[in-house]
């Protein structure tokens, strides 16, 4: 029988594996990126401007956190829905999807998972709501694949710690209410810090100039001799198993993200080969067309199957950062190449802001560097298979 | 206020319709089935009163147990419990039936439906209930606001809008722009999953329509066109070959 496209790219009939709540979850937030992003983002996109008033509405749909326990404020979900809601949000959009990633696995899941729970009360619903933003604080000017060397540093003042040191390339900075920031203590040990907004040395200056996740606010972290409360201190957590833990979250949500883009440029890649025609027929009808398109559905499908299988395996607490590590390494290769290919398909139009394709191009440049380089995810594998550690 | 909504399982409006062979189908292969859009004006409208003025939101389908994934979207958007009656909505005579047997018992203030369902076009059930259970039905409503027991709706009229205030209970169908539907957010959809879903076996079977078959419009053709000094054949052709004159 014919494939009979739907809404959502499923040449494997994979949504038989899904539950009707999955399903529900998958459709309403297609709808929000229909309603609230698709129809602004390529503005967004070319006047580089981050849509702060998307916050709270991520917070209203439930966009942000969604595994958390609901009594603090996240929706108690699994992390398939937590996957399919990535991967929605990225269809419309990386960079849009990077807010939502961020405030969830990189500044919610620590505040949860290492916190107290007075941390928890104070911060997560307010996190969940979208009343505030947050951001996360691991890499630096000069320590990016390898976070161990970290300069930032907190002294114990007795009442308080110092915080001293920078972050970079640092997703909602310059909005953030809070920051979950990693600094090593007096020992060499990797600590997390809650810092706010308004604590005296604490800045956040905006990078400019990006021409990736134009979206998004991306910028820096700045800490002069900041006083940070002892309280604020992550207490359930040392060393950089801390962060790496955030991260295994944050890469699953890329991991399905990616092949949410991948989907929004294979689809508007059929669609014009479709309309286009030369040579009296659509390029469609060509066979290197059809090798690209049948590609495309080819990747986006395994891909699809294989974050299934990880949603599984991470709802079991079975999924290994290795295995992370493969995955959104694959997904967002894959993405990057459906891009470009897209764009083939695309030719002159392509570059254009009247498609999607050269934005979701550019994102994805982001997304294949951050939360571990793309190389970096290979040498994981590497690592993993051989037994032997060759990043370092 | 204790307001009920029904709502109908209808195709996805993007879905191409085909037929069972012998035609008196409609060919449910393949078909995704969406909350009647219409009825989710009225499901967001209702849920808004509830929000501003307290009271509950039962949300009801005609339906075989297929339909549930759309009642628990329903509940998800923000109803406090739902009611499935077991059958297959065969008609809108049988579906009003269900309907008013199940709001005899249970004195619903209001009663809200889409004007209505996007896949038969009936715009039958709102009168057939309001008629079984004597009390008044305004349709199509476009506007809906209730204060203590009197119903404010504004409905639409030829050329123009009328506003009707009514006491409570009334049935009321609407459409756009009564609301903007509501998507659900996640923890409405956690939330559902716990909310009472009750499953009422159907009272009688009587219909009072069959369907004879089926039959897709005709294609559309190509447009032809007249040079304007030729006006006359424009003439001929409406008379001898679209026969419309």
């Amino acid at each position: 029988m014919a494939y009979n496209p739907t809404e959502f790219l499923d040449y494997y009939n994979i949504d038989d594996l899904l539950t009707d709540e999955h399903k529900l979850i998958r459709k309403s937030i297609r709808d929000f990126v229909k309603k609230e992003i698709s129809p602004n983002i390529e503005k967004w996109a070319q006047d580089a401007h981050f849509p702060s008033e998307i916050v709270k509405k991520f917070g209203d749909v439930g966009a942000f956190g969604p595994t958390i326990p609901e009594q603090y404020g996240g929706g108690g979900l699994d992390y398939i829905s937590y996957g399919l809601i990535m991967q929605e949000i990225e269809r419309g959009d990386s960079g849009m999807r990077s807010t939502a990633s961020v405030q969830g696995s990189l500044v919610m899941y620590p505040i949860y998972a290492y916190g107290s729970e007075e941390q928890r009360n104070k911060y997560l619903p307010k996190l969940a709501s979208g009343e505030w933003l947050g951001c996360f604080g691991l890499t630096e000017p000069d320590h990016g694949s390898n976070p161990g060397g970290m300069l930032t540093n907190i002294k114990d003042m007795g009442d308080h710690y110092l915080l001293n040191g920078a972050k970079m390339w640092i997703s909602n900075s310059p909005e953030c209410q809070i920051a979950v920031v990693w600094a090593k203590n007096e020992q060499g040990r990797i600590k997390g810090l809650i810092v706010e907004r308004g604590m005296e040395g604490f800045t956040t200056p905006e990078i400019h100039n990006k021409w990736s996740l134009r979206a998004s606010c991306t910028g820096e972290l700045v800490f002069n001799n900041v006083k940070v409360p002892k309280e604020n201190l992550l207490p359930n957590i040392d060393g950089l198993k801390g962060p790496l833990g955030c991260l295994d979250s944050a890469r699953f949500g890329i991991a399905w993200g990616a092949i949410g883009a991948a989907i929004d440029c294979y689809e508007s890649a059929l669609k014009y080969s479709l309309e286009r025609i030369q040579f009296d027929k659509p390029i469609a009808a060509f066979q290197l067309t059809q090798k690209k398109l049948a590609e495309m559905v080819t990747e986006i499908t395994k891909a699809q199957i294989m974050v299934w299988r990880l949603g599984m395996l991470k709802n079991e607490g079975k999924a290994t950062t290795q295995q992370i590590s493969m995955a959104k390494r694959n997904s967002v290769d894959m993405a990057l190449h459906i891009a470009r290919e897209a764009r083939q398909i695309h030719g002159g139009m392509g570059i254009t802001g009247e498609y999607p394709i050269m934005r979701h191009m550019m994102n994805l440049e982001s997304v294949i560097t951050y939360e571990g380089t793309h190389d970096i995810h290979l040498l994981i594998t590497g690592a993993d298979v051989t037994g032997i550690q060759a990043f370092k | 206020m204790k307001i009920l909504v029904c709502i109908s399982n209808v195709p996805d409006t993007t879905t191409k319709i085909t037929f069972t062979p012998d035609n008196k189908q409609f060919n449910t292969a393949g078909v995704q089935f969406v909350i009647n859009p219409y009825d989710e004006y009225a499901l967001t409208r209702a849920i808004e009163l509830k929000e501003a003025q307290g009271g509950t939101v039962t949300v009801l389908n005609v339906g075989e147990a297929d339909t549930e994934a759309n009642i628990r979207k329903a509940l998800a958007i923000g109803a406090d419990d739902a009611v499935r009656i077991n059958a297959k909505p065969t008609d809108a005579f049988f579906v009003a039936t269900q309907i008013a047997n199940y709001a005899k018992a249970e004195n619903f203030d209001l009663i809200l439906m889409g004007k209505e369902s996007v896949d038969y076009n009936g715009f039958q059930v709102h009168g057939m209930v309001a008629e079984m259970l004597g009390i008044p039905s305004i349709t199509p409503g476009v506007k809906l606001d209730v204060n203590g027991n009197t119903a404010t709706v504004q409905r639409e009229i030829e050329g123009g809008h009328e506003i009707i205030d009514a006491q409570l209970p009334i049935v009321v169908s609407a459409q756009q722009p009564m609301t903007e539907p509501r998507i659900p957010n996640m923890r409405g959809i956690m939330t559902a999953r716990t909310k009472p879903l009750k499953v009422v076996e159907p009272t009688g079977s009587e219909t009072k329509t069959e369907i004879e078959t089926f039959a897709l419009p005709p294609q559309k053709t190509g447009v032809k066109m007249i040079a304007p000094e030729n006006a006359g054949e424009l003439i001929t052709l409406l008379r001898n070959e679209a026969k419309v004159i």
